[in-house]
């Protein structure tokens, strides 16, 4: 479902006086549907960068990232844009949203971009919030407020609304609670079992050995240390 | 698909100096792109000049019209372009006395929209206006008012509702959010992100906001002096810039 073969990263730093910094070479990974791959290496080493790559918010410098049957390295906006809406999801660690649209809003907003009706989709996020234990009292306010672990809670509701056949996730136990931590590791094997290709980080090691099959260690694509 | 519109080689000159040149893109239905760029990056010339503002020196606007498919605007004549403005287009200017009519109530300054397409039964006419002023959140009560007693923020709004409540298909908007306060501009942003996906609106934002384009716009594209030095996604133009000036852009904005 996802395959990276060969895939390079730089940055240029223009106003730095144009340094060029090598950050990956020679990536390759291969996640089939119903798997999920956990991506290691020490703070730096290039796992956010390579899931970045991954979502389309890098630019790879070379090789290919094929999503379903997108590469994501040489596709064009409007084709990523539909991959995001309809193939690949992200649970970030951080939450964007527009102020003022209510929690229940931001979590139907994936379904209702794909067309769904505003039942269903309402319907879905309701059933998320409740299962994240967001409490019914904080739905129809904006998640700009809520705390760190309630907003984390609510993008992976939001995350999880659309049945995405590949998901990256970073983080996604991290700031969470035993109880919530138990629903979201649950969600992660039932997106599992529905055939979904997961790539992940995660440094709760605990997490990790349940739903990960695979560890790989974006160090051996770091160039400084291969050199 | 058919691009909604496909702009090719636009090139606007005042004199000796560049307003814009070499311009060009496709936009496809349902897309909303910004165009970002300091003061005096040309932005405001290239959107006035795709929009029929200004009569480019060279190149094309390409709009899929729905009588006649892709037509040329540039050199359609005069009236037809008029047409599409009313119809088909609509213009969100920056100063919402550019767009409304200061002396005439709000009721009427969306009414009038419908009475160029044809709309001549007054109930009707009026009830329709009242259902846009509410979807924009400006209450019944201010339907008789003229627009010079609203707040810029209202004001505002009520030039969106003015501009699209003959169902545009492509909205032209020049700093939409400038000049409003933060609580008004998360307002209007929700409320066009809304629109945008309920009607399948098409959008060319002009701003200088760059926390406004990553909420709003799905692509990006980047202007300095005239031309265009960046295009892509943009959480991938923000998050990973790859023109020096882009970089520039990018890391000049303050955190919130």
């Amino acid at each position: 479902m996802i395959e990276l073969r060969d895939v390079s990263k730089s940055f240029t730093l223009h106003n730095q006086g144009g340094a060029v910094i090598e950050v990956m070479r020679g990536a390759s990974l291969k996640v089939a549907p119903g798997e999920c791959v956990a991506l290691t290496g020490e703070s730096g080493a290039g796992k956010s960068t390579l899931m970045r790559m991954i979502w389309g918010n890098y630019l790879a410098a070379s090789g290919s990232i094929m999503v379903g049957t997108t590469d994501v390295a040489r596709a064009e906006p409007r084709e990523v844009l539909a991959l995001r809406r309809e193939t690949l999801g992200y649970v970030s660690q951080f939450l964007r949203v527009v102020p003022r649209v209510p929690t229940r809003e931001v979590v139907a907003e994936p379904l209702l971009a794909l067309g769904r009706s505003s039942d269903e989709a309402l319907g879905r996020a309701e059933a998320l919030l409740e299962r994240l234990n967001i409490p019914r009292t904080l739905w129809g306010l904006s998640p700009t407020t809520f705390s760190g672990g309630e907003q984390q809670r609510v993008n992976i509701a939001r995350g999880f609304a659309h049945a995405f056949p590949a998901l990256l996730l970073d983080e996604p136990t991290a700031s969470l609670d035993a109880t919530n931590r138990e629903v979201v590791l649950a969600l992660i094997e039932e997106a599992k079992a529905r055939g979904a290709a997961i790539v992940g980080i995660f440094h709760d090691e605990e997490a990790r050995g349940r739903v990960c099959d695979r560890v790989v260690d974006v160090t051996r694509f770091t160039p400084a240390r291969a050199a | 698909m058919t691009p909604l519109l496909s702009v090719q080689g636009i090139r606007k000159t005042y004199g000796f100096r560049i307003g814009c040149t070499d311009v060009g893109f496709d936009l496809y239905p349902g897309e909303v792109m910004g165009i970002v760029g300091e003061s005096g990056s040309g932005k405001s010339t290239l959107l006035s000049c795709l929009a029929g503002h200004l009569t480019p020196d060279q190149g094309s606007v390409v709009f899929d019209t729905r009588a006649e498919g892709p037509r040329d605007t540039v050199t359609m004549s005069e009236p037809e372009r008029r047409m599409l403005g009313r119809t088909d287009w609509a213009f969100v200017h920056q100063n919402p006395r550019d767009g409304l009519r200061m002396s005439v109530s709000a009721g009427g300054n969306v009414g009038e929209r419908l009475m160029a397409v044809g709309a001549r039964h007054y109930g009707q006419i009026r009830e329709t206006a009242t259902d846009w002023l509410g979807r924009v959140e400006i209450t019944e009560d201010r339907i008789d008012d003229r627009p010079r007693a609203f707040s810029g923020g209202m004001q505002q709004r009520l030039q969106i509702a003015r501009n699209l409540v003959s169902g545009p298909r492509l909205v032209f908007m020049d700093e939409p959010t400038g000049g409003l306060d933060v609580s008004v501009q998360a307002r209007l942003l929700d409320l066009l992100r809304g629109l945008v996906r309920e009607m399948g609106l098409s959008a060319l934002i002009v701003t200088h906001d760059l926390a406004v384009v990553r909420l709003l716009a799905h692509r990006l594209m980047v202007m300095k002096s005239g031309r265009v030095v960046e295009t892509g996604l943009t959480d991938q133009v923000l998050d990973d810039p790859q023109h020096p000036y882009t970089q520039l852009l990018v890391s000049s904005v303050l955190q919130v």
